[in-house]
């Protein structure tokens, strides 16, 4: 069914920097809006759809279409879904192809929370008017404690330990010591997560992600743009989105929104988990990567502990490579939203330009998972399915 | 050592409410936990709302809950401001899974499952905060 309709990652970028604290968010979004652009081979008056979500500076797309002075645009989107908006950007960017609103989609994230001090222990407060906030807000929900009781349930319900938990984050690191740009090079043992002082049970220190200053920005473009393109062609093949919350009291805190999510990407790429040759599963905290690689369907609803043990998620070890760039968890989570680059990494492996050591051989179908919010209370949850074409 | 959180001990203040919400609060400084019930389904939710989110029909009303559930999940929050504190989600008898915290206790001794009962801790202003602790006396 490919056509003219079709969307391509055409243009990947990440930022370099994990500490930037002279540098602004503006700036951040520059940089990487123009090192996606170079990568794609294109030029800022071909972009005609632009894509920002919360981290842009207003948080609306108008400020920082001006600093970059984009002239041509007829399409914007500023859905913000937290950390997995810009999974939803490319698919909606591809929805927006496809219905010949745009041909050249610019998506950016940008931020500098490292600089700015912020971290998972702290109570952000996130504007009035929110119904739930005086039923949670005076019990102190943080997104460590947030996370943290969705692990303790999986651990109650399922056995799961964290020894197991440990195993993901030691899987991440072996991958971050070949990323030059990783947060933590530093290969870790299970023993050494173990070791790691406890935050909010049962989550420790290095069950945690980085918090790193920088960004990242991709090109969507139309097939008839992407053919003229000197690079590897990344197709869009299958995407679903959702949102999952409390369910009026009648709360599950055993999976994720991907269990939704998912099975609607692939039924729309037409493949299914066993056919993912790497994925990118979005690691805020190793219980995220657990609970989607259940959702998924890469294994049954609590076997996730007994999956990702004994360096299964390590490439050219384990059975399903997963974020060979180190994740969020060693690598880089810009602006405390880690969605865009599990996308870049994916794009890196379709195009054979991943590490020698990690590289995916023949890698031609890839995922690439979101989760923004937090799992504890309320999150969006959104999977991208992506094919590399000869 | 005892890792604990005694209610009091900490700056409670009144919750930013939103139109709507003054019965609530005003019910637990009288030591009573309300939730939302449904003429129309049946059902009760928390946090309560103007319609029941599972039939959407606005015939709910407030009805006390007898302060009894269990514990669905928790963490101790040992790092970060005011630690350490135990957040929690609790079942209640009734049904409706909610936020809380566990208060008064050892924390390093609650447990998923665990019998919980309920105590409004009042704010320095003019509420109180539904929270739990365990059932028996420890
Ligand atoms: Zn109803």
């Amino acid at each position: 069914m490919a056509g003219k309709d079709q969307a391509y990652i055409v243009g990947a970028y990440e930022h370099p920097l994990r500490h930037a604290p002279d540098h602004s968010v503006a700036r951040l979004h520059a940089e990487v809006a123009k090192g996606a652009v170079e990568d794609a081979g294109l030029s800022r008056d071909d972009i005609d759809g632009f894509f920002c979500a919360g981290d842009a500076p207003g948080a609306n797309p108008w400020s920082l279409a001006n600093y970059l002075n984009l002239r041509k645009l007829r399409h914007l989107d500023s859905t913000d879904m937290g950390g997995c908006s810009y999974l939803i950007h490319v698919a909606h960017a591809a929805q927006a192809i496809a219905a010949g609103r745009c041909n050249v989609a610019l998506i950016t994230l940008a931020g500098r929370p490292r600089s700015e001090g912020i971290s998972g222990t702290q109570v952000r407060v996130r504007g009035s008017n929110l119904p739930e906030s005086p039923y949670e807000m005076p019990y102190r929900p943080v997104t460590l404690n947030l996370y943290a009781m969705c692990a303790m349930r999986h651990m109650h319900e399922f056995g799961t330990t964290s020894e197991q938990l440990a195993w993901i984050k030691v899987a991440a690191s072996r991958h971050a010591q070949h990323n030059p740009h990783a947060m933590l090079r530093k290969p870790v043992s299970v023993d050494e997560v173990l070791a790691s002082p406890l935050i909010s049970d049962p989550l420790r220190r290095l069950d945690s992600c980085v918090v790193t200053d920088g960004g990242g920005a991709l090109i969507v473009a139309r097939a008839e743009v992407a053919a003229q393109l000197h690079r590897p062609r990344v197709r869009i093949k299958g995407y679903g989105e959702t949102t999952k919350h409390q369910d009026g009291g009648k709360i599950d805190l055993t999976y994720t929104g991907q269990a939704w999510s998912g099975p609607r990407a692939f039924e729309a790429a037409g493949v299914g988990p066993g056919d993912i040759q790497y994925a990118s599963i979005y690691d805020s905290f190793t219980i995220t990567v657990l609970l989607q690689l259940e959702d998924l369907g890469f294994c049954g609803k609590g076997e996730g502990g007994r999956f990702v043990q004994d360096g299964n998620l390590i490439a050219g070890v384990g059975r399903l490579p997963v974020n060979t760039d180190g994740g969020g968890l060693c690598n880089n989570h810009p602006s405390n939203r880690g969605g865009m680059t599990k996308i870049i990494e994916a794009v890196r492996q379709l195009r054979g330009e991943a590490h020698p050591e990690l590289q995916v051989p023949g890698c031609t179908l890839a995922l690439a998972s979101g989760i923004g919010g937090a799992i504890g209370h309320r999150h969006g949850a959104a999977t991208l399915i992506m094919e590399r074409e000869a | 050592m005892m890792t604990e959180q005694r209610s009091g001990a900490w700056k409670l203040g009144d919750p930013a409410l939103n139109p709507g919400d003054e019965e609530y609060f005003i019910a637990a400084r009288n030591g009573s936990l309300l939730v939302g019930a449904c003429r129309a389904c049946g059902e009760l939710h928390h946090y309560p709302r103007c319609m029941c989110p599972f039939c959407w029909s606005a015939e709910v009303e407030l009805k006390p809950a007898a302060g009894a559930g269990t514990i669905y999940t928790f963490s101790v929050t040992r790092k970060g401001p005011d630690t350490p504190y135990c957040i929690a989600y609790v079942q209640l008898d009734e049904g409706p899974i909610m936020m809380t915290n566990i208060v008064d206790t050892d924390l390093d001794l609650v447990r998923v499952g665990q019998r919980v009962r309920l105590v409004c801790v009042p704010t320095d202003g003019d509420y109180a905060i539904p929270m739990f602790t365990p059932a028996q006396a420890e």
